[in-house]
């Protein structure tokens, strides 16, 4: 009889994502193709994460050249590393202590990378302030979302908490919700209009709370993930007034702001559009956003570093998350260095800014001519569709499964979009994430992939999942 | 994309239309700090998140390490920089377990590969040796899009989980371990606090209950607080080395079963705070007693190559349990935890550890691998770096003899640095001080005389934190009182980290001793 037998209910409510199987087959394929099986594709395209270095995007260069002095200083010694790389790595060390990024920094982060983050912040930001002291970097930005889940839900609670989270969401961020002993309410953003977001529906969310649960914060990713849609300010206005009105924390995920496409589109942060709303609202919404050195064109998923910026939050409870913060030690300080040349780039003048421009340049161009690519292409094909990417760095097209393939997935026990993605991996060995793990609207099935990919890599990717789409269509028409 | 790259770096005047309020500074707790920008002061508008609505068990976590304390020494450091006079330049943080920041270099090796892992260009560089080229490529290859910015699979890059089993193999003299118990995770702490997480249920008198010795490393303590786990104090003897005794935890238990339900026992071997080193045969009393009361065992064992005194020896918890035979090795649940941030590396800025699981229930390790999900994965530089710790330069490699020869630079000084720290501290009349046997720390008994007890009473101090704030203020020296670690009733300590240079931390112990003088006289 094991002790552990028993374990937290709460973890159990955790979903258990159909993802796994695909990966765990996706593994298998490559050790395939490593053996030399003969398959009609040489290589995996693995566009299931929003991981650019994964799909084949390169580091930029800048930045690996001053982390690479800063975790070997002998490098600063020669003429090895450009000289803006040299002093950059210098003056990051110096504000580590005793000059190593083997050491702790304090709670919150470095001290220097804290100030540089809340500089940041007020420039994005048309001039909002901002203060080192309401910014805690974490290991990701979902580990400090966890952290004020953490404060917000109380797992003992008679009615539960309940937190509204967008149909479709981030699973990451769902699975914490129901693992911390709280309940998800879903609000479902308008496929037809772009992803938008309808107060109507927020508050049919919150409704239906009653008797179920007690709602008690919001979260909302902006722009969005999987869907690609970036929220004007009225829509951003509406969603202020509607947590101020019913009482909710509000949790910015904002985590894609440096990747907004689109002729008129433009990333504003929460905090901006709250501050620029005045009294009461700008005194009063207590405020969660988040932000990472994940996305953008740094894309550096595998530091884990991000962090999350607090507005209006009551000092007594301020205290004790610092406290629950401090249980966390620090955020990798190779990842805040890394944070602090996301935020500081080389600018025209220094000697890595031409590299730097090229690079930059290069994957944002590519990045525009994917979205159209994907639009264009997806489009096209019938029993297809995908709204436009406005952010972000995922399409999520709708798939029409034809009824005699949601039968043959039923008849295997897989969701539909799973059963698509299982056939997508085995034949074009494209690994794709089914819709049904981020939440899609009853009988809706949908696909995701990462956007962010080289131009070779997309084109690619488009050409095996066209001539699939088609002969799967036609298999179970 | 924005057609514009990124907002030049003009910087805006503060005297702004914004009245967003900041009323929390970090230094000053509560107190409000120069930006509130509210018109009407503070705003009574009623919060949403309150004292009164949060998690009430958020409320009950504390740790000490990085508490109180250290909030005042940073103060302090703000103000000297800011030029204010005080009898001291510079303060000391020998509260904190951080070898780096004490002046202790990285390993080279290490840092090497790093490099090159960070930018790849380097392998062309001939400055680089083969044997670290070699790693770097092989760790490189592992990682999506050859990046150690990708993403890794939640439970760990395989390859290196593969090299761990096989370091655990070789330590514990071939007793097999399998890539499948490894995971990986953001330092020891994560792990710890998932097993927890994933283990803490029930209500009421069925709420699990955790063994936890006293004096331990707070992570446990408010952990078990977050997690509303109860916690079963069972207390190390410290007239005998700070031994673990099995009788105590037999009482401890026993007590316990009237108010909880006791599925845990956690231990910290070489200790944390008081740095004992357990004899294979206590290991052995505790796997047994764990056996007779089926309780979980949890074996933080991150201070193992931590071992000074002689006739000591690190035992893995593991190897014991295996060398105790199938009764024991086939039914006994544990996890055992290890990290970069200790040992000869140091190297805790990275957040790298692992934990290895043993005889877990294939559906809970299921219901493991959905938490684990939730953090994505660990830091890659850190599982790298983790590689290289299970890996080290071998004796036909060209990097071996430098390896060697620093690892055993920084363990023969931090074995200088406990016999010093002893001896100074036992010739200090009121201060007794137990042989640091291992890790990084000392955890002296301080006699306060009843004045400061009272003087401490009367601030609404814990007796030993108004001595550590007294020695900060006055020495610039930052230690962490004992009540932050758990002592018995009636008894004060401090711990110190043994981290500082030699010749630094002669200079500390010489000031705390002088204290600690002047202390005693002033409250006698």
């Amino acid at each position: 009889m094991y002790v552990m037998h028993e374990i937290c209910s709460s973890v159990k409510n955790m979903k258990q994502l159909d993802f796994s199987v695909l990966v765990r087959r996706a593994n298998q394929i490559k050790e395939e193709l490593k053996q030399g099986v003969k398959k009609p594709y040489r290589e995996l395209i693995d566009v299931s994460w929003g991981d650019p270095h994964r799909t084949g995007v390169k580091p930029l260069s800048f930045v690996r050249q001053v982390l690479a002095g800063c975790l070997y200083p002998q490098l600063l010694e020669s003429n090895r590393l450009k000289v803006d790389v040299r002093q950059r790595a210098q003056r990051l060390l110096e504000t580590c202590a005793g000059g190593s990024v083997g050491s702790y920094s304090d709670t919150a982060g470095l001290t220097q990378t804290l100030k540089k983050v809340s500089e940041f912040i007020t420039r994005r930001d048309g001039g909002v302030p901002s203060h080192p002291d309401s910014i805690y970097i974490s290991p990701g930005s979902q580990w400090s979302l966890t952290n004020i889940l953490n404060i917000l839900v109380n797992p003992e609670a008679s009615p539960k908490t309940g937190v509204l989270v967008p149909a479709p969401s981030h699973c990451v961020t769902t699975q914490s919700i129901l693992g911390l002993g709280a309940e998800v309410l879903p609000y479902y953003l308008t496929e037809e209009q772009g992803w938008a977001l309808q107060v109507e529906e927020l508050q049919r969310a919150f409704d239906s709370a009653k008797g179920v649960c007690k709602p008690f914060a919001l979260y909302i990713i902006n722009p969005g993930n999987p869907a690609g849609g970036v929220q004007s300010r009225k829509s951003m206005q509406e969603v202020i007034k509607f947590v101020s009105e019913k009482k909710l924390f509000l949790l910015a995920d904002e985590v894609y702001q440096e990747c907004v496409y689109g002729e008129n589109v433009e990333f504003l942060s929460y905090k901006r559009v709250l501050a620029e709303m005045g009294p009461p609202l700008s005194e009063t919404v207590e405020l969660a956003s988040f932000h990472s050195a994940s996305k953008g064109l740094i894309g550096e998923c595998g530091l884990r570093t991000g962090y999350v910026e607090l507005v209006n939050l009551d000092p007594s409870v301020l205290k004790l998350l610092d406290n629950l913060f401090s249980t966390n030690s620090c955020a990798p300080v190779l990842g805040q260095l890394t944070l602090d040349l996301m935020i500081n780039p080389p600018q025209p003048g220094d000697p890595s800014y031409p590299l730097f421009y090229e690079e930059t340049q290069r994957i944002r161009t590519t990045l525009i001519q994917n979205v159209r690519q994907v639009f264009e292409v997806v489009n096209s094909l019938p029993g297809f569709s995908c709204q436009p990417v406005e952010g972000g760095v995922f399409a999520f097209p709708r798939v029409y499964i034809p009824p005699k393939a949601i039968q043959k997935a039923k008849e295997v026990g897989m969701e539909p979009d799973t059963f698509y993605c299982v056939r997508l991996l085995e034949e074009t060995g494209v690994l794709a994430r089914p819709g049904s793990e981020f939440g899609q609207k009853d009988g809706t099935h949908h696909i995701r992939f990462c956007i962010m990919t080289p131009q070779h890599i997309m084109e690619e990717l488009l050409r095996r999942l066209s001539i699939f789409h088609t002969k799967f269509m036609k298999e179970f028409s | 994309m924005c057609a514009n790259p990124p907002p030049p770096h003009t910087h805006t005047h503060t005297h702004c239309k914004y009245s967003m309020i900041f009323s929390f500074s970090r230094d000053n707790g509560t107190k409000m700090s120069q930006d509130q920008q509210a018109v009407n002061g503070v705003s009574c508008v009623s919060k949403v998140l309150t004292l009164d609505t949060m998690n009430p068990n958020v409320r009950r976590v504390e740790y000490a390490v990085r508490g109180p304390i250290v909030q005042r020494a940073v103060q302090i450091e703000r103000e000297l920089r800011e030029g204010v006079k005080k009898p001291f330049t510079e303060v000391i943080k020998a509260n904190i377990g951080d070898a780096h920041a004490m002046g202790q270099k990285p390993i080279t090796f290490f840092r090497q590969v790093l490099a090159l892992c960070s930018y790849p260009d380097l392998l062309e560089d001939n400055k680089f040796p083969e044997d670290a080229k070699k790693r770097a490529r092989r760790i490189l290859d592992a990682c999506g899009g050859h990046s150690i910015g990708a993403y890794s699979a939640s439970q760990g890059i395989e390859c290196i989980r593969q090299d761990v089993a096989r370091y655990i193999e070789r330590r514990d003299g071939g007793i097999p371990s399998s890539p499948d118990n490894i995971y990986l995770s953001t330092g020891a702490s994560d792990a710890i606090v998932t097993i927890l997480k994933l283990l803490v249920c029930g209500e009421g008198r069925d709420r699990t209950g955790v063994m936890i010795s006293i004096p331990q490393y707070p992570l446990y303590s408010a952990a078990l607080a977050d997690l509303a786990a109860v916690q079963i104090s069972y207390y190390l003897d410290e007239e005998n080395c700070w031994s673990l005794n099995v009788e105590e935890l037999r009482r401890a238990l026993k007590e316990a079963k009237q108010y909880c339900k006791p599925r845990v026992l956690c231990i910290i071997n070489p200790g944390n705070p008081t740095g004992q080193v357990q004899s294979r045969q206590c290991i052995e009393d505790v796997i047994r007693f764990a056996k007779e009361e089926h309780l979980f065992l949890m074996a933080d064992e991150v201070y193992q190559d931590n071992v000074y005194a002689d006739g000591c020896k690190f035992h893995s918890f593991k190897k014991v349990l295996f060398e105790m035979g199938p009764e024991f090795s086939s039914t006994v649940e544990m996890a055992s935890f290890h990290s970069t941030s200790k040992c000869y590396m140091g190297e805790c800025g990275f957040r790298g550890g692992y934990m290895e699981v043993i005889n877990m229930d294939p559906q809970v390790k299921a219901q493991l691998t959905k938490l684990v999900s939730v953090r994505l994965c660990p830091p890659v530089p850190g599982q790298a770096l983790l590689e290289l710790v299970v890996n080290p330069p071998q004796p036909d490699e060209p990097s071996y003899s430098t390896f060697m020869k620093e690892r055993t630079a920084v363990l023969a000084a931090l074995g200088e640095k406990a016999r010093l720290t002893e001896e100074t501290f036992n010739s200090v009349p009121g201060i007794t001080c137990n042989p640091v046997q291992g890790a990084m720390y000392t955890f002296p008994c301080i006699s306060l005389p009843q004045k400061a007890i009272d003087k401490a009473k009367e601030e609404g101090l814990i007796p030993d934190m108004f001595y550590c704030m007294k020695l900060l203020e006055e020495e610039g020296i930052c230690l962490v009182p004992g009540s932050g670690f758990g002592q018995k009733e009636g008894t004060f300590h401090f711990r110190m980290t043994i981290l500082p240079p030699t010749e630094k931390l002669k200079v500390v112990l010489q000031k705390i001793r002088d204290f600690h003088l002047r202390f005693t006289q002033e409250f006698s």
